[in-house]
């Protein structure tokens, strides 16, 4: 895409960039977070009402914290310039300068708040949740494109998902008949961007945002003429209950965190591992890899490439559609119209974000559902910042990290193109 | 899609040119060039909306529950829902027959051509976001930031329209140079990023989506910005009157200047991209990037000119629907900016990314959403009908293969050379 000259001006652009963005985070702890921070501790609750074992809670004077946050962040800034860190350090600068950030803006937050204090457990597990269909609409994306077919449809895997989630598990008054009727939903949106990315070779991007369009419009439709009217058959809002797996769930801070959610978060537990493993670690992965780097040679050694194709983006729009059912019979239970509201297209970004990698997806969707619930929280603390500019940060922050810090991340060399068999 | 580049494409065999008019019209028919393979494709949209619109509707399935006794039933049921619907949509934007009885018997004359005037007053906004789409597609670039550039715009011409005091004629001229100035620099971002870093576009557009919406909620919140005064919704002052662009007659909301507006930025880019050189290396560098910098063209700045392009033609959507639609016009609100900017791209890769294309797509779009309304009025059909179709329109006209099969039509010459994606790098 970019000649050889222009990538080298933006590596050395990138190691001065970063280093500055960190610093003027750390400078933000400093004078915005610190200075303005109200006299008196932050509170920091670390366990929930119900839980097993109680720990206390944590004190923390605001504002020498948020000093001492941001000279750490100026540090991590200095390092960065100075020292050329390999790969792994530059991953952890950015999250240590991150972390700073977030920490320092907690501080700031709930020293100026007189009432009640951050549940850090209550935080830290709603973001989990909420990462949930972030997740698995990344995931999706990945199992796509790894193969050499972009899915810009996760949009529309994850709102027919929801959809035949909410509308059979009321009809049939089942829950699993419900899940299973989203994933097989999503994997049809996905064999109809199969079929049209893989057998008439249409461009796969407009096809994946046409049929975002038209499922969309679909579920619209069928909300308003059957699922609506008829809501007492259609849209009775059952959902999964949470489990807490026995022993894990009784870990203090972790248990509550990762081991107290409903199947859902158990289940992209098993897709991530599952994807992870599979695709770098099984022949079915290496095939995957090979047919989305360079078809033509798997093809030469026997490898059916279009065969493949079809199978992972039909196997892609299924944990888009798990993704959905999540929205309705793992969350709320009702479907509401356009309710996928953009967690596709924040998935594709993650799944970017992170490098077209199942653990750096995870990351990224992570990072995004850490933000949202943070929007939540500091919404409820009065803090003195307008929460639509909070919410913005998230998506400022991948701004900026996808054009200074992590880097120009590649895409698998035959992504997008349709292979025409020589 | 886009343009293969001038100098490198090998012509593909000619065959040799039809004589006569009919001769060319049989073999566009029958081996399904552009314009007819788009018909087919609304056709068959309308005949899946039509078996769509029959099979949610509880009339006809009890109609057809009941097929043993009265099968006649069951058949006219199933033609009344479809008739009534699609007679609503056509009711709606092209024209009513009712409207010229009345007229004839003393009526408006005007009310006659009210549906087309709505239809109008759809598309407008409509070409402009697709056009903005569009022009970053020939360069190369995929643009869904058509909802933060419209963003950027409306809060310009908003706070302009509301907010100073102008003489008549000079004021809706202010507003739209703002609207595509605040279009213009969401865009700038965009190419900017991508010139100076390699930030993907499609993910910075993504984002600053996000943001536009975050700070136009917060902008309608803070009363020193733009919300109304003594007003607890978000919700904007309205724009002063003299600034409303001038629009022909019959009930609000009607076509104004803004469609001639729309068409003249269709032309625009149409020179632009036709006969200026500087329209020649966005096409250059959208069909090569590598190839175009070879040719000593730059390619960043050209990212950058053509994403300010797009942001600004945005803007100007943006403009046309904050400016019109009513006396005054509805304030800008958390929910105007709609979904203008996603159904740019799709009228934007129905009109094949070229501005009479874009023009055509928009109008057709338009008729679709004004009839829509007239349909979810008349008809118990909702209105969400028409995003169907439309999806399905698309959907058929990118895959031309798939229309050529279904009506088992020859293949063209060249008719396949623009399938094919060229990926995230493209």
């Amino acid at each position: 895409m970019t000649a050889l000259g222009a990538a080298a001006r933006v590596s050395g652009n990138r190691r001065y960039l970063a280093a500055g963005v960190f610093t003027a985070l750390g400078v933000i702890d400093i004078v915005v977070f610190g200075v303005h921070a109200q006299p008196g501790d932050a509170v920091f609750a670390l366990s929930l009402p119900g839980n097993g074992v109680q720990i206390p809670s944590i004190h923390v004077a605001a504002a020498p914290a948020c000093y001492l946050l941001g000279a750490i962040s100026i540090g991590v800034g200095v390092l960065r310039a100075v020292a050329e860190p390999g790969r792994r350090g530059r991953r952890l600068t950015i999250a240590v300068a991150v972390l700073c950030f977030l920490l320092a803006l907690l501080c700031w937050a709930d020293a100026a708040n007189s009432v009640g204090s951050v549940n850090l457990i209550d935080l830290l597990q709603g973001s989990v949740i909420a990462a949930i269909p972030l997740v698995l609409g990344a995931l999706s994306g990945l199992m796509c494109e790894r193969s050499g077919v972009i899915n810009i449809a996760i949009e529309g895997q994850l709102i027919t998902g929801a959809f035949a989630a909410a509308a059979i598990s009321s009809a049939v008054a089942s829950l699993w008949l419900g899940l299973v009727a989203g994933a097989v939903t999503g994997g049809l949106v996905g064999a109809l961007l199969a079929v049209f990315a893989i057998k008439y070779r249409a461009d796969q991007i407009i096809i994946g945002v046409v049929i975002n369009v038209l499922a969309i419009g679909m579920t619209n439709y069928l909300y308003d003429r059957v699922m609506s009217p008829y809501g007492n058959i259609w849209n009775t809002g059952a959902f999964f209950t949470p489990i807490k797996v026995p022993l894990l769930s009784k870990i203090p801070i972790i248990g509550p965190i990762l081991f107290d959610a409903n199947l859902f978060l158990y289940i992209t537990y098993a897709l991530i591992i599952l994807i992870q493993v599979g695709l770098f670690q099984t022949r079915w992965g290496l095939r995957v890899r090979a047919i989305g780097e360079h078809p033509t040679a798997a093809d030469t050694v026997g490898i059916k490439v279009l065969w493949n194709r079809y199978r992972n983006v039909i196997l892609g729009g299924m944990v888009a559609g798990i993704g959905g059912a999540f929205l309705t019979i793992g969350n709320v239970g009702f479907f509401s119209p356009g309710m996928s509201s953009g967690f596709g297209y924040i998935g594709l970004a993650a799944m970017i974000f992170g490098g077209w990698r199942p653990l750096g997806a995870v990351a990224a969707a992570l990072l995004f559902g850490f933000a949202r619930q943070l929007e939540d929280v500091l919404g409820l603390l009065s803090v003195p910042v307008p929460s639509q500019v909070l919410a913005m940060v998230p998506y400022v922050a991948t701004i900026v990290a996808v054009a200074g810090l992590v880097g120009r991340v590649r895409p698998p060399a035959a992504d997008g193109k349709p292979y025409v068999k020589a | 899609m886009t343009d293969r580049p001038v100098t490198t494409t090998t012509e593909p065999p000619r065959e040799p040119p039809a004589r006569r008019t009919s001769d060319v019209l049989i073999k566009a028919v029958t081996t399904g060039s552009p314009p007819v393979t788009t018909a087919l494709a609304i056709l068959l949209a309308l005949v899946v909306g039509g078996v769509l619109i029959v099979a949610t509707d509880p009339v006809v399935l009890r109609a057809w529950g009941s097929f043993g006794y009265a099968p006649g039933s069951a058949f006219s049921a199933t033609w009344n829902s479809v008739a009534a619907a699609y007679s609503a949509l056509f009711e709606g934007s092209i024209f009513s027959p009712a409207t010229i009885g009345h007229a004839f018997q003393g009526g408006s004359v005007a009310a006659i051509f009210y549906p087309l005037s709505l239809t109008l007053f759809e598309a407008t906004p409509l070409i402009l976001t697709g056009l903005a789409v569009s022009v970053a597609f020939r360069a190369g670039l995929f643009n869904i930031g058509g909802t933060g550039q419209f963003i950027g715009g409306a809060i310009v011409a908003a706070w302009l329209g509301f907010g100073v005091s102008l003489p008549p004629v000079i004021h809706p001229i202010v507003c739209i140079i703002g609207a595509l100035v605040g279009g213009g620099a969401v865009g700038w971002v965009v190419g900017e990023l991508k010139a100076r870093t390699g930030a993907h576009e499609v993910i910075v557009t993504i984002m600053l989506n996000y943001v536009m919406i975050y700070l136009l909620y917060y902008l309608l919140s803070t009363p020193k910005a733009l919300q109304q005064p003594h007003q607890s919704n978000q919700i904007a002052a309205p724009v002063a009157s003299d600034a409303v662009l001038p629009h022909v007659g019959g009930p609000p909301p009607q076509a104004s200047l803004g469609f001639l507006l729309a068409l003249a930025a269709a032309v625009g880019v149409a020179w632009l991209f036709s006969r200026s050189t500087t329209g020649f290396e966005f096409r250059t560098v959208g069909a090569n990037p590598s190839a175009a910098r070879s040719a000593g063209m730059k390619v960043e700045r050209v990212w950058v000119l053509v994403m300010v392009l797009a942001g600004a033609l945005a803007g100007a959507a943006a403009a046309t629907v904050i400016l019109s639609g009513g006396s005054p016009p509805p304030p800008l609100a958390e929910s105007t900016y709609g979904t203008y900017g996603f159904d740019g791209i799709t009228v934007a890769l129905l009109g094949r990314s070229r501005p009479l294309g874009v023009v055509l797509a928009g109008l057709l779009f338009g008729a679709l959403n004004a009839g829509g309304t007239q349909m979810a009025v008349a008809t118990p059909v909702p209105a969400d009908i028409v995003q169907v179709l439309e999806g399905l329109i698309v959907l058929f006209v990118a895959a031309p293969p798939l229309i050529r099969a279904f009506f088992r039509l020859r293949p063209g010459a060249d008719a396949d050379l623009d399938t094919g994606g060229r990926g995230w790098s493209g």
